[in-house]
């Protein structure tokens, strides 16, 4: 699992942001197109590409995409 | 792992009721006009039924079972048991299914019991009516699931008012020696029973006057403590995860190809965590009914609901369907069954 293709996997959940906005140090919460339907894609992406259960807690407690790739691989 | 398989009964009738009054999403002063079809974009949710003040989940279950009966043909003293599942009761105590053994002249020779379980309510409660009748010692009984849960929720809660809606429903299930009956795969996971909860007005945590203080948890959420918290993530992982599993290993445990069943019937969340949890499957669209649009999610009626409301693919030949249920518990399982022309009348309005 690699960083640079879960940021990338974080992007694509986005539809009107540049994917090149993207970085592993992006505050995913800053972005304006950031939702709590935006939330319930990233933990479906979690599960769905990396087989791995994300909690609300989880999302909650990040604050970079980073952040979030880190609890997905720790859960792998 | 909890599996059951409960041979010589079936489904042989169902109904339902909602109340006659309707809320749009687009008209709440809760949500811009924009909130709501974002809201009602992403949760499917148009407008619901809401019960009055003065409606009880029995009300709505017994104006549902009352045609039932009669359309099935059933003469009232063969009915041998009677099951009310639903997590809003008349009273705490008495059990309700007593009230409407009394209420609907049933004989009082005849095994009647509340089960506390929201939305794998019609599951849980189909599999003990199953395991009741399957032996043969017991011939009819009926299965009254519903539930008024906008009682439970916060006007000013955007996260959990908009989304649901009242319904009560009845199903009848008889003895039949040689049907195939009903596979069943049943679970829970209790560590996270905050993720869906009333905290305040049950015995653990007794109501008090703070109870009654209306807080606001987040913008746009203002709730009581007496009244209905979800969390929608939490929720959302579950459901993902658990619905999906659930069935493939009801497959797998009964020898089930997926392929074979005609209609996957889900617990009515939200149109986004059901299509998650039909693309996890990979179920074609047209084998997933769905009644959120115009009832919400109906909590433990949902599932009755969407089969009554889908019954047109029900009356001409045996399909094989599956059901699953998830969520408040956290609680949820699967069932398999083959229906054959159940009796299903129109959903009643009151």
């Amino acid at each position: 699992m690699e960083l640079i293709n879960f940021v990338k996997d974080f992007a694509e959940l986005f539809e009107e942001t540049d994917a090149n906005f993207f970085k592993p140090s992006t505050k995913f919460r800053d972005i304006e197109e950031w939702s709590s339907l935006v939330a319930l894609s990233v933990i479906a992406m979690a599960f769905v590409k990396y087989k791995v259960r994300l909690s609300g807690d989880d999302i909650r407690k990040s604050l970079t995409i980073e952040d979030i790739f880190n609890i997905v691989k720790a859960k792998q | 792992m909890a599996y059951l398989n409960f041979p010589n009964v079936s489904l042989i009738g169902l109904s339902a009721c909602v109340p006659r009054t309707k809320m749009e999403n687009k008209s709440l002063t809760i949500f811009t006009d924009a909130e709501a079809e974002k809201f009602i974009a992403s949760t499917g949710v148009e407008r619901r039924r809401v019960a009055g003040k003065d409606v009880c989940t029995s009300d709505l279950c017994y104006q549902a079972v009352d045609g039932l009966i009669r359309d099935l043909g059933w003469e009232k003293p063969e009915i041998d048991c009677l099951i009310f599942v639903s997590q809003t009761p008349d009273y705490i105590l008495p059990a309700t299914s007593c009230l409407l053994q009394n209420r609907l002249g049933l004989k009082s020779e005849i095994v009647a019991l509340d089960i506390s379980s929201g939305c794998s309510g019609w599951i849980y409660g189909l599999s003990v009516i199953s395991g009741l009748l399957s032996a043969g010692n017991l011939k009819k009984g009926l299965l009254l699931v519903g539930d008024t849960i906008l009682k439970t929720c916060s006007t000013a809660d955007r996260s959990a008012f908009p989304l649901f809606g009242d319904a009560g429903t009845a199903t009848a299930i008889e003895y039949k020696k040689g049907e195939e009956g009903f596979k069943f795969h049943l679970a829970c996971d209790g560590s996270n029973f905050e993720t869906i909860i009333i905290p305040e007005g049950g015995y653990r945590n007794v109501v008090t006057e703070s109870s009654f203080e209306m807080k606001e948890f987040e913008p746009g959420i203002r709730r009581k403590r007496n009244q209905l918290f979800m969390d929608g993530m939490n929720v959302f992982s579950f459901g993902i995860q658990k619905a999906p599993e659930s069935i493939n290993l009801l497959s797998a445990h009964f020898n089930i190809p997926l392929d074979q069943v005609d209609y996957f019937v889900f617990h009515q969340a939200n149109k986004y965590m059901n299509e998650n949890i039909r693309i996890i499957l990979g179920l074609n669209p047209d084998k997933v009914p769905y009644s959120l649009k115009d009832f919400g999610n109906t909590s433990s009626a949902s599932i009755p609901l969407t089969l009554l409301l889908s019954c047109k693919y029900l009356a001409h030949t045996r399909k094989n369907i599956i059901a699953c249920g998830f969520g408040v518990g956290l609680s949820w399982g699967s069932v398999f069954m083959k229906t054959v022309k159940p009796v299903c009348p129109d959903l009643i309005e009151v």
